[in-house]
């Protein structure tokens, strides 16, 4: 276990590493003044424009040695300060990301959940039954097979337009006010719906074949075979293959959570869902650096904790990452 | 008698049709008797033993009978089979290595297992499992353990004391010692003799191809190639004195200890078993046999040529007709 | 080779896998071969290889045989003829105003106009060879990066191995999407190369993975060692015994990262952050997205480009399993 966590470990520092530097870096790299850029949209008079320029100038840095620019933007991570936004000022931009964060979390959290248990549950059983797998295997191709943002405008097309179930835009209803009273979150649910079912059935598909054939293997394997052998009910032998497969899901899971980040940013920005998605889009589109840099490198802190908590559970599941492989033998 | 097989045979079903693997098989286990079922790789040994226990969806019974003390053994039957296994019919599988599912300690696969036989005294039974695992000098805690955790030697000691827990009639072991080292070879042989001695197990049938871990723990050893048998005797017969010119050569080919081959050539036998989708007729070794004549050509039957001792060989029968 | 079928006819071996994964304790190798080479989306990667080489006789008896593999490539080659001859059957630029805007689909417009007046089966069409161009550019990228480190990983092990490895992770968790949007913000006229490359960079860490498992597995088998015995240089070794056994898993896992690839372009497409003014199936969905046609029912803007793009993966999809129960018996269906 201390080897598994330990490699786990460097990896993750590794991540935030680079995460950190790329994110210090494009900037000041890419062609082009980025605080002109930054400036211009805003029809500045001279006098006000250099002082802005030379504000900004000194929030960024350019002043300074690259090596000091560096040094500086950790110390400001770790300090939480990530600068003013430029496009929603005077904000702070660690306030715009908290602002944003619990709608982003109320989409990933459940979907990612429910589509790796409802998909490995029906991979799992159209293992066993044909006729399941008759349907699910082309359902879960065509679902794999489809781009974020179609379904995220079918999706919407279909339940909002057509047949007028849920609405398809915002967080809640524009006329309410936030108060916690039932109306205010039953417009909250009304509008959460829709993506986080985009969000669910993209997902659903691949978890779902990937499980069919893993447990189909599992069910094949030499240890299946010898329960078989022996007599054991259909039943037990099942159990074992489904927690056997279990295993290669779950590190399945950790791998594709970068991906359902950019699904999850596809599917804010269809549904105008004010989560992290729509923010960072908006601060690119406004060309505001400072908050672009600092979701940027949330998200990755965000997708590296959320690693790490599935390594925990990995360890938790698979008795040989718990036990570690040495000088166990006798 | 304990176990009867009569004209058992086994195919395999493939897109070219059905090969057959075991063809027209009989032989007769008495009651404690460990066979030892030798032969080249190809040769069915192992495709007959497990048609005894589990027939799988690519292997078909067909033809013959399997008696196991005077009832028929429905193997074709997966389902009427089932609660025979493991409680009449037991198996070591040749991948015992990897047989003990790796997500579970040894303890609760075989909980499991005795669910699935619904048995109701388990804790009896786990207290015999204690004492066995005892007996053969491992410890207890073995049963807390996951089976990656133990070394290939215990791993296959293991799934034995697991495979005879309810005391099957008939074992059937599957290169049980193949992967493993000579003194563990030993361990797990002595092993087996032990099981038998103390009636753990009735009659056991040991599939290798290693004749001299049978040497050491078979009473009686059966010769097969390309499906068919070709000699059954006791074993200081099969090893001193062979009739069949395949356990002839077979026999022969075994390096002797001491002798340094640098003044002896090792002999093997030349040529190569027939393929299952190109078997000869007649005899199947007649094409690599020294003996071979006219006759051959014709399927020799699988005989008695003295008491306790067939063979299926024209040359054999007609040399013991003439005395 | 003799087709004499032992005792019990060989399964795919596992051992080596299994074993290696006790090696690099469990975490990292597992997923291996089962987290896909289709980015993003977890689902199978192409079963491991056998270890007989199948005869190429018997790939065209049972590859015209495969349902799947025949219904797949059908349909895609129906799809890149479409991206071929599409543009000759166009009557008009896709980004030329042609005709009454919101127009339903017609004997004139195919696909009916867009809100300006462009015509959408001239757009379709155009944006159909976009999609095939970056869906190529990304997988060869990918795929000769990742297979390169991924076979300099699995063939030298060792520190080499444990560097890759950690480069191979790090990556993975990077969102690439979000990535774009960063870089996106800064450089505001972008190629189609520059989308394709991009795709390649980041979806590399597929192909390294399952390239490492099955260089692995291949390389502790027995016929390598024989080779080896033999004398033979590694080169040759590498040449001759390995990589035909790895080129169909190689080819299958080529075929995954097409399609994700495909996917992962309409995704950044759709964001606006593709190549700068070009039209393609994931920017004509941003169009319609950003001009209300969900509002006015304009059906015909959306849902052709997002149709064809799931036919074209699915196709990609299904004929990939297909190919992969042509190369291994064991997943045929008896």
């Amino acid at each position: 276990m201390r080897r598994f966590l330990s490699r786990k470990l460097i990896t993750y520092v590794v991540a935030f590493f680079i995460g950190v530097t790329m994110d210090w870096g494009i900037p000041r790299l890419m062609p082009g003044d980025p605080i002109q850029s930054m400036l211009s949209k805003f029809s500045l008079q001279s006098a006000s424009y250099t002082a802005q320029y030379n504000a900004f100038a000194a929030e960024f840095g350019t002043n300074l040695p690259l090596w000091q620019q560096y040094v500086n933007y950790w110390k400001g991570l770790f300090t939480g300060n990530l600068g003013l936004s430029v496009w929603a000022p005077p904000a702070h931009v660690t306030t715009l990301i908290f602002q944003a964060l619990p709608y982003t979390l109320a989409l990933l959290i459940p979907a990612i959940t429910l589509s790796y248990i409802v998909g490995n549950r029906l991979g799992a059983a159209a293992a066993r039954r044909q006729w399941l797998d008759n349907s699910v295997l082309p359902l879960g191709y065509i679902l794999q097979a489809v781009p974020y943002p179609f379904l995220a405008l079918l999706v919407p097309y279909l339940f909002g337009i057509v047949w007028k179930i849920f609405p398809i835009s915002h967080a809640y209803n524009p006329g309410l006010l936030p108060a916690w009273n039932w109306t205010f979150v039953a417009s909250l649910l009304d509008h959460w719906f829709l993506p986080f079912l985009t969000l669910f059935l993209v997902s659903l598909g691949g978890w779902a074949i990937g499980m069919r054939n893993l447990v189909i293997y599992e069910l094949e394997n030499d240890s299946s075979r010898y329960m078989r052998a022996l007599g054991a009910n259909e039943g037990v032998v099942r159990r074992y293959a489904y927690r056997n497969a279990s295993l290669p899901q779950l590190s399945g899971l950790a791998l594709a959570l970068g991906v359902v980040v950019g699904g999850n940013v596809v599917t804010e920005i269809a549904f105008q869902y004010p989560g992290l998605g729509t923010l960072i889009f908006n601060a690119a589109a406004n060309n505001d650096y400072f908050l672009l840099q600092g979701i940027f490198i949330f998200i990755v802190i965000g997708v590296l904790v959320a690693n790490f908590v599935i390594d925990l559970v990995y360890i938790t599941v698979d008795p040989r990452t718990r036990l570690s492989m040495q000088g166990s033998t006798a | 008698m304990s176990v009867s097989v009569e004209n058992l045979s086994v195919a395999y079903r493939s897109r070219r049709g059905d090969l057959t693997a075991v063809d027209n098989v009989s032989f007769t286990l008495a009651d404690g008797e460990i066979m030892g079922l030798a032969g080249e790789s190809g040769s069915g040994k192992s495709t007959l033993g497990n048609a005894l226990i589990y027939l799988d969806q690519r292997m078909k019974q067909t033809g013959g009978k399997v008696r196991l003390d005077g009832n028929e053994l429905p193997i074709a039957n997966t389902k009427a089979m089932k609660h025979l296994r493991m409680a009449e019919v037991s198996l070591v599988p040749q991948y015992a290595m990897s047989a003990l599912t790796p997500t579970r300690k040894i303890g609760t696969l075989t909980d499991d297992l005795l669910k699935s036989h619904k048995v109701r005294n388990r804790d009896e039974v786990f207290a015999e499992m204690k004492r066995r695992i005892a007996l053969i000098g491992l410890k207890e805690n073995v049963l807390d353990k996951y089976s990656f955790e133990l070394s290939g030697g215990m791993r296959q000691r293991v799934t034995i004391i697991l495979s005879t827990l309810l005391n099957p009639s008939l074992l059937i072991a599957d290169e049980v010692t193949s992967a493993l080292d000579v003194s563990t070879q030993r361990a797990v042989g002595e092993m087996l003799l032990e099981f038998r001695d103390r009636g753990y197990i009735k009659s056991a049938i040991a599939i290798t191809h290693d004749l001299s871990i049978l040497a050491q723990i078979a009473d009686t050893i059966t010769i097969m190639y390309a499906g068919r048998l070709a000699e059954k005797a006791k074993t200081e017969t099969i090893i001193g004195d062979p009739l069949h010119p395949y356990t002839q050569a077979l026999i022969a080919s075994l390096p002797d200890v001491g002798v340094r081959h640098d003044t002896t050539t090792l002999v093997g036998i030349p040529g190569r078993p027939p393929s299952l989708t190109n078997m000869p007729t007649g005899c199947r070794f007649r094409e690599r046999c020294p003996f071979a004549f006219a006759k051959c050509v014709e399927t020799p039957p699988f005989v008695e040529v003295k008491p306790g001792h067939q063979v299926a060989c024209w040359k054999v029968s007609q040399e013991e007709a003439n005395k | 080779m003799s087709e004499s079928v032992s005792d019990t006819p060989p399964l795919p071996e596992t051992s080596q896998t299994e074993a290696e994964l006790a090696e690099t304790g469990a975490g990292f190798a597992t997923a291996v071969e089962h987290a896909a080479p289709f980015v993003g989306r977890p689902a199978a990667a192409p079963a491991n290889v056998v270890g007989r080489r199948p005869r190429r006789g018997d790939f065209v008896y049972y590859g015209l045989r495969n349902k799947k593999l025949v219904v797949g490539v059908s349909l895609e080659i129906l799809f890149i003829a479409l991206a071929l001859i599409g543009p000759f059957l166009a009557k008009y630029p896709p980004n030329a105003l042609v005709g009454p805007g919101l127009s339903h689909p017609n004997h004139t417009f195919w696909l009916g106009t867009t809100n300006l007046g462009q015509d959408v089966f001239s757009q379709v069409v155009s944006g159909l060879r976009m999609s095939y161009l970056v869906g190529l550019l990304g997988a060869v990228c990918a795929s000769i990066v990742g297979m390169a480190l991924g076979f300099i990983a699995g063939w030298r092990g060792g520190i080499i191995d444990e560097i890759i490895q950690l480069f191979t992770n790090v990556l993975v968790m990077l969102p690439a999407l979000v990535l774009l949007i960063v870089v996106g913000a800064y450089l505001q006229n972008r190629t189609i190369f520059f989308e394709g490359v991009f795709i390649g960079l980041t979806t590399w860490p597929w192909v390294a993975r399952a390239v490492r498992a099955q260089t692995f597995s291949l390389r502790s088998r027995e016929f390598v060692d024989m080779a080896k015995l033999s004398g033979k240089r590694p080169l040759s070794i590498i040449a001759k015994e390995i990589a035909p056994n790895m080129a169909s898993y190689l080819f299958l896992v080529i075929i995954l990262l097409f399609g994700s690839s495909m996917l992962l372009a309409a995704s950044y497409d759709f964001l606006g952050i593709g190549p700068t003014n070009l039209v393609s199936l994931g920017s004509m969905m941003n169009n319609a997205n950003q001009n209300a046609a969900l509002f006015f029912h304009l059906w015909w803007w959306f849902i052709p480009p997002g149709v064809l793009l799931t036919g074209m993966v699915a196709a990609l999809l299904v004929a990939n399993v297909g190919l992969d129960e042509v190369f291994n018996p064991k997943l045929r269906e008896q």
